[in-house]
């Protein structure tokens, strides 16, 4: 288990040389380097900056020099934790992203939570009564679930609660706690307001993994140690809990790898149209106003939190079924 | 155990394997016919029966018909837009008058609010404005072929205007937009997925037959891409196409950017595929008759998983609109004055607009139907090509 875990760990700082060269590239995309549009910026607001503080910024970023080291020294200020500053909200990105982005994991975290407790009965269910009315009603539901993009669902939602009940469902806060330090209070005013998004974000993972538990369940079923089970009179809820089901979610396990990335692209587009306070739509904006070091940033955060998914899904797999653990040991 | 040619001569293989497991009510009349039949029959009987994908694939035809000739279902230039029509409601087509067929819809009166200064249109029923099949309208090109001007459905009287779908904020008809924003948003899907079909073959192919380090690196490429969020990525590379391009270059841009990821899922498909085949009697027997590596792969390995490509293809093009459609909706798709549906999405965008105009919504509907039936469509051709699950 131990060397399986390291194993993987070995692999890590290739992913991270990868994702930092890919965000380099993001921030350097945009024509022109991005001295050019801070100098427009300032220019635009009425303030001047004169020749020497511009060639002070050129010096520290290297933006005279080739790219290679250009690409150097903005990894090393990244590794000493310093992301650069934000052109537009003139704050270190740092700092903005991390009031974030612990609101980005948790509503990440929740709907996967959300999506395994509703799909995993409902696969269960669909499997042992196959063919009955509720299974396909599940069947089409799960259809239209995986065909509904989840703006669409936040959309309507938002159109619905609006118009029929006179409630706004968007943001995470009322709005005498958006400003507001922590507190009890504002704790469970978030709870109030935070299963939307996560409700919406996990209806299609919802979709996708109650059809996956259920042609796993249903391959199980048919196998003979199910029979042999059952003909020793064993009550048919426990031997379907014990022995089948449990083998029908590891395969659901390894699905966390591809659905964490799913999530946090559905959470990305979902969190613009509700207008959160995720890292999402400040991802948006950056790209828009062309703040390329948050935009960069930004990018190598979501690579992070996608590497930290695997790792943890690819564990928990190992950790859940014997057999991963031997093949790779 | 592997899989059949796809047009083995009759008698081959697949035949006598399809005839030792006869399907479950056929005649033993016609289960004679599966010894003669070619596997491509074979898929279609096992495609025939699962009634679901039938309909799916007859509502996306109708689909694609609107695709190809969008100009012969609109009732006005999508991109004309009339100052004094913004937020029209949806005008219903009533087809039948009087027990006869003669299509009209009610008109629609403004009025100007005196308080919010905006104008606010009700239908009125006492208004009737007769619609005619094939009508003479504004002029547009059938798939850049030729010039004509027939539309389904026209208001008999050329001055007159209807709205079936209602107007948007620029008073551009809807429905007229909708069918123009179709052909975009499916041939976007179908584009991306050839390209993501040709880099998954090719890749997933020299993955799965030469094995070894070009498959470890292949492989681990792959899972590197697969869990990376594709969304942020993607916005993160088209923010980079210059906004100088036109719309032709920005959209196959876009078409190359989403196929960049979108191939990860066919070559692991195809890959799998190559493995298990790479060890079937009929590979193994080309080989020892001398067969050169290209005339293996090209002959005999592609065309048997032809059947599985064409449905892991069709399973991937919902994928594929449906990114779009994020990726325009957010603004960092295709642009106006390129309509998709993702950028007709995009006028829904905050609850004013929705609240305002509902109707700015129904786009996000023929996102649902069109993903809905190819997903259905997709699912049903996988069944068919593969007996054994």
């Amino acid at each position: 288990m131990v060397a399986y875990v390291i194993k993987r760990l070995l692999l890590l700082p290739l992913l991270l040389f990868i994702f930092s060269v890919f965000a380099f590239f993001v921030i350097q995309a945009p024509p022109g380097d991005f001295l050019t549009s801070y100098i427009a910026e300032l220019a635009a607001s009425g303030t001047s900056i004169d020749q020497q503080q511009i060639d002070a910024l050129r010096q520290l970023y290297g933006l005279d020099q080739p790219v290679a080291i250009q690409y150097v020294k903005w990894v090393t200020r990244v590794l000493r934790g310093d992301l650069g500053v934000s052109l537009d909200w003139q704050r270190p990105n740092l700092q903005l992203i991390k009031d974030r982005l612990i609101l980005t994991v948790s509503i990440a975290l929740l709907s996967l939570l959300f999506t395994w407790a509703v799909a995993i009965p409902i696969g269960i269910y669909s499997a042992t009564h196959q063919y009955s009315w509720a299974d396909y009603l599940f069947t089409v539901l799960n259809y239209v679930g995986v065909a509904t993009p989840s703006f669409m669902l936040a959309l309507v939602l938002m159109w619905v609660a609006f118009k029929y009940f006179g409630v706004s469902v968007t943001g995470l806060f009322s709005p005498e706690y958006v400003d507001a330090p922590w507190s009890l209070g504002r704790v469970i005013d978030l709870l109030k307001h935070i299963w939307v998004p996560v409700v919406i974000l996990g209806i299609g993972g919802t979709a996708r993994l109650a059809r996956i538990m259920r042609a796993n369940l249903l391959d199980e079923l048919r196998k003979p140690y199910v029979e042999m089970a059952r003909a020793k009179g064993l009550p048919e809820w426990q031997l379907v809990l014990r022995y089948p089901v449990r083998l029908a979610i590891n395969p659901l396990i390894s699905t966390i790898g591809w659905y964490l990335p799913q999530i946090f692209s559905g959470s990305l587009v979902v969190a613009t149209v509700l207008n959160l306070p995720t890292i999402g739509p400040m991802f948006l904006r950056s790209l828009i106003t062309q703040d390329m070091f948050l935009a960069g940033a930004i990018v190598l955060i979501y690579c992070c939190l996608a590497i930290i998914g695997t790792l943890i899904s690819d564990i928990l797999l190992a950790w859940a079924d014997p057999r991963i653990r031997m093949e790779e040991s | 155990m592997g899989e059949e040619p796809v047009l083995v001569p009759p008698g081959g293989r697949a035949a006598a394997e399809e005839a030792a497991v006869p399907l479950p009510g056929v005649e033993a009349k016609v289960a004679e016919a599966f010894y003669v039949a070619p596997n491509w029959k074979l898929v279609w009987w096992r495609f025939r029966r699962h009634r679901l994908a039938l309909a799916s694939g007859a509502i996306l035809l109708l689909v694609s018909v609107v695709a190809a000739i969008p100009g012969f279902f609109a009732t006005q230039d999508p991109n004309e837009a009339i100052s004094t029509e913004l937020f029209v409601p949806i005008q219903a087509v009533h087809l039948f008058d009087g027990g006869r067929l003669r299509p009209y819809v009610y008109g629609v009166r403004g009025e100007r609010n005196p308080k919010t200064l905006r104008m606010e249109w009700r239908i009125d029923p006492s208004q009737k404005i007769r619609l005619r099949f094939f009508g003479r309208g504004y002029p547009y090109s059938v798939l850049g072929l030729f010039q004509w001007d027939r539309h389904l459905l026209l208001p008999e009287e050329q001055s007159v205007r209807v709205h079936l779908l209602g107007t948007d904020r620029l008073g551009r008809d809807q429905w007229s937009r909708l069918v123009y924003g179709t052909q975009v948003s499916l041939s976007i899907g179908l584009v991306a997925v050839f390209l993501s079909i040709f880099l998954g073959i090719l890749l997933g192919g020299v993955s799965g037959y030469f094995g070894g380090w070009v498959d470890l690196v292949i492989q681990r490429a792959i899972e590197v891409l697969q869990s990376l969020p594709p969304i942020p990525i993607w916005m993160a590379l088209t923010a980079a196409l210059p906004r100088t391009w036109s719309v032709e270059r920005v959209y196959f841009a876009i078409t190359v950017i989403l196929s960049l990821i979108g191939w990860t899922t066919l070559a692991r498909e195809v890959r799998g595929r190559f493995l298990s085949l790479r060890e079937e009697d009929f590979v193994v027997a080309a080989r020892l008759a001398g067969c050169k590596r290209r005339r293996i792969i090209f002959r005999h390995i592609l065309p048997t998983m032809a059947s599985h490509i064409i449905a892991a293809s069709t399973l991937a093009i919902p994928v594929m609109i449906i990114n779009e459609t994020f990726l325009s909706f957010l603004g960092l798709g295709l642009r106006p004055p390129a309509i998709s549906w993702g950028v007709l999405l995009q006028e829904a965008q905050n609850l004013q607009s929705i609240v305002l105009a509902p109707w700015l919504l129904l786009p996000g509907l023929a996102v649902i139907i069109t993903v809905l039936c190819l997903n259905v469509l997709g699912d049903g051709l996988r069944d068919a090509a593969d007996p054994y699950h």
